[in-house]
């Protein structure tokens, strides 16, 4: 009989190299593939690596079109598309195939440009699966719930409902995430706000105001990932993959068993878990800020707090700089950047947080970072944790 | 076109009974004989038990709202509704949440827990779409 073998990816893989574009303006020059490319170039150089080194890739369209448009012939292939969680699950995936033996260089890449394409192509170029759209066609769009803030919508309103959270308390966390993107120089918006900006900011869907939302700019990003053993004889400091993992339990908001609970509350405690870690040791969380109500949920479903106090722990503003638990410190979706997919921002900031180039928003002595990403309608969760060799 | 319009629902096969009952304005789910659990939306299998025994059950079309959010301006002009209007996720008491709207009120009353009864509004094709308006104590 074959023994069996304790199986885990936990510190096999790591992060090394990152890359991304944004600009204050909220609009790049170029677009599509080009940037996807100008990205992978640049995250190889961050690595020290050349895409001779590449055998695996990560794209949420299509891993095999991107590969071919390179010139290169993965072992390891990955169309993982969930919104946008594609990243953090791109992450896990390659780090489980590294660890596996499948691939040693995993490259995977982002490139959304909304901002741009309504004057390049007058509109929002469409995407999405004729099938889903069906589904939705009949039991959704005849209502007339504008996506996707209806949708979170519905989430906020059911929250405040069982639970008394408050818009002020949703609103703290727009503050708070505003107070980190006055601190770095790339972000879209930097000038402080205060609750009474948000709650005067136009209503979107209900509850939801205009600064509950996260922004729609241009961005594109990248990442490396390879063998710990590779990653111990190049340019920077590795981060490593320490615990990864996703769930997902519905696509439709309609469908969503629970509006008050994602399924980073299976996925959240799951990637601790493979860590050996809890939220306590997170000196980093990057929690995917789609709207303030998503931001509020992930604290909850990872555990920072008890179902139905995220309200009243984000209000005391320790989210923020300075505070005890330093959230979205580039400045989050709502403030830095959001093309629409926006999970690779997280991964790249968590990086270079554990790397100490963070410059004017660094956090002191951070050795553990948490990437929770959340695709589509609050659909699809991935969590990684990721720690400095410090605590590998 | 000068008639307002919705964007209306396309039906499938398996959804086919279900827009059906609603030319004469009943609502009905698809229920799964073996579990006792409502299946939607329809489909050729029980999501809990993937048994494919399922059964087309009447509604008394009255329940709950369960989340709602008020969309504070309009952006399709083919929508019949004139924000702001009402979008809710309503808890049918014999059958299951759907996404819908609350009409025959002020959207910005709506709370969470009303009781609410179905009522139809007309499509081009003859059948109707469930939306909910308040009741007085959660039934007809």
């Amino acid at each position: 009989m074959t023994p069996r073998v304790d199986r885990t990816l936990r510190g096999a893989a790591a992060l090394v190299g990152v890359a991304d574009a944004v600009s204050p303006t909220g609009q790049l020059d170029t677009f599509g593939r080009a940037l996807e490319a100008a990205m992978v170039r640049e995250a190889l150089a961050d690595a020290g690596l050349a895409l001779a080194d590449v055998d695996g890739v990560c794209h949420h369209a299509s891993s095999v079109a991107f590969a071919e448009y390179l010139g290169i012939h993965p072992t390891f292939t990955d169309s993982t598309s969930t919104g946008g969680s594609s990243f953090e699950i791109h992450v896990e995936h390659a780090a489980a195939a590294i660890a596996a033996g499948v691939c040693d260089v995993v490259v995977g890449v982002y490139a959304g440009t909304p901002r741009s394409d309504r004057k390049r192509f007058g509109g929002p170029r469409r995407r999405g699966g004729p099938a889903d759209a069906e589904v939705m066609a009949e039991w959704e769009w005849p209502y007339g719930m504008r996506m996707p803030m209806g949708a979170y919508a519905l989430a906020a309103s059911r929250h405040m409902a069982e639970f008394g959270t408050t818009s002020e308390q949703l609103a703290q966390i727009a503050v708070s995430t505003r107070e980190w993107a006055a601190r770095n120089p790339r972000a879209r918006y930097r000038d402080p706000i205060t609750i009474d900006d948000v709650l005067g900011s136009p209503m979107e869907s209900s509850p939801l105001h205009r600064l509950d939302c996260c922004l729609v700019t241009d961005g594109a990003g990248a990442f490396v990932l390879t063998s710990a053993e590779r990653a111990a004889v190049l340019a920077k400091p590795p981060v490593f993959v320490l615990g990864a993992a996703t769930c997902h339990d519905h696509m439709m908001i309609s469908q969503m068993p629970d509006l008050t609970t994602t399924p980073g509350a299976v996925s959240g405690p799951a990637a601790f878990a493979m860590a050996g870690m809890k939220p306590i040791d997170v000196d980093v969380l990057m929690g995917y800020d789609s709207f303030t109500i998503t931001a509020l949920l992930h604290l909850e479903d990872l555990g920072f707090c008890a179902k139905g106090e995220g309200g009243p722990f984000a209000a005391d503003g320790k989210l923020g700089p300075g505070g005890a638990l330093p959230m979205n410190t580039n400045g989050g979706g709502l403030s830095y950047t959001h093309p629409g997919m926006y999970g690779m921002f997280l991964i790249v900031e968590a990086v270079r947080q554990l790397r100490g180039e963070s410059g004017e928003r660094q956090v002191s002595d951070a050795n553990v970072a948490v990437a929770h990403g959340s695709g589509m309608v609050l659909s699809v969760m991935s969590t990684l944790v990721l720690g400095t060799e410090a605590v590998r | 076109m000068t008639e307002m319009k919705r964007p209306e629902p396309p039906v499938s096969e398996i959804s086919a009974p279900f827009w059906d009952a609603t030319r004469s304005g009943e609502l009905v789910f698809q229920w799964c004989v073996d579990c006792e659990r409502v299946v939607f939306y329809p489909r050729t299998i029980c999501p809990g038990c993937l048994g494919d025994r399922l059964e087309w059950r009447p509604s008394r079309g009255i329940g709950r709202v369960y989340a709602v959010t008020v969309e504070p301006r309009d952006t399709n002009p083919q929508f019949p509704l004139r924000a702001p209007y009402a979008v809710a996720l309503v808890d049918v008491e014999d059958g299951a949440r759907m996404l819908t709207n609350i009409v025959g009120c002020d959207p910005l009353t709506v709370t969470v827990g009303m009781p609410v009864a179905v009522t139809w509004e007309p499509l081009s094709d003859g059948r109707q779409l469930p939306q909910f308006t308040p009741t007085e104590g959660g039934g007809p």
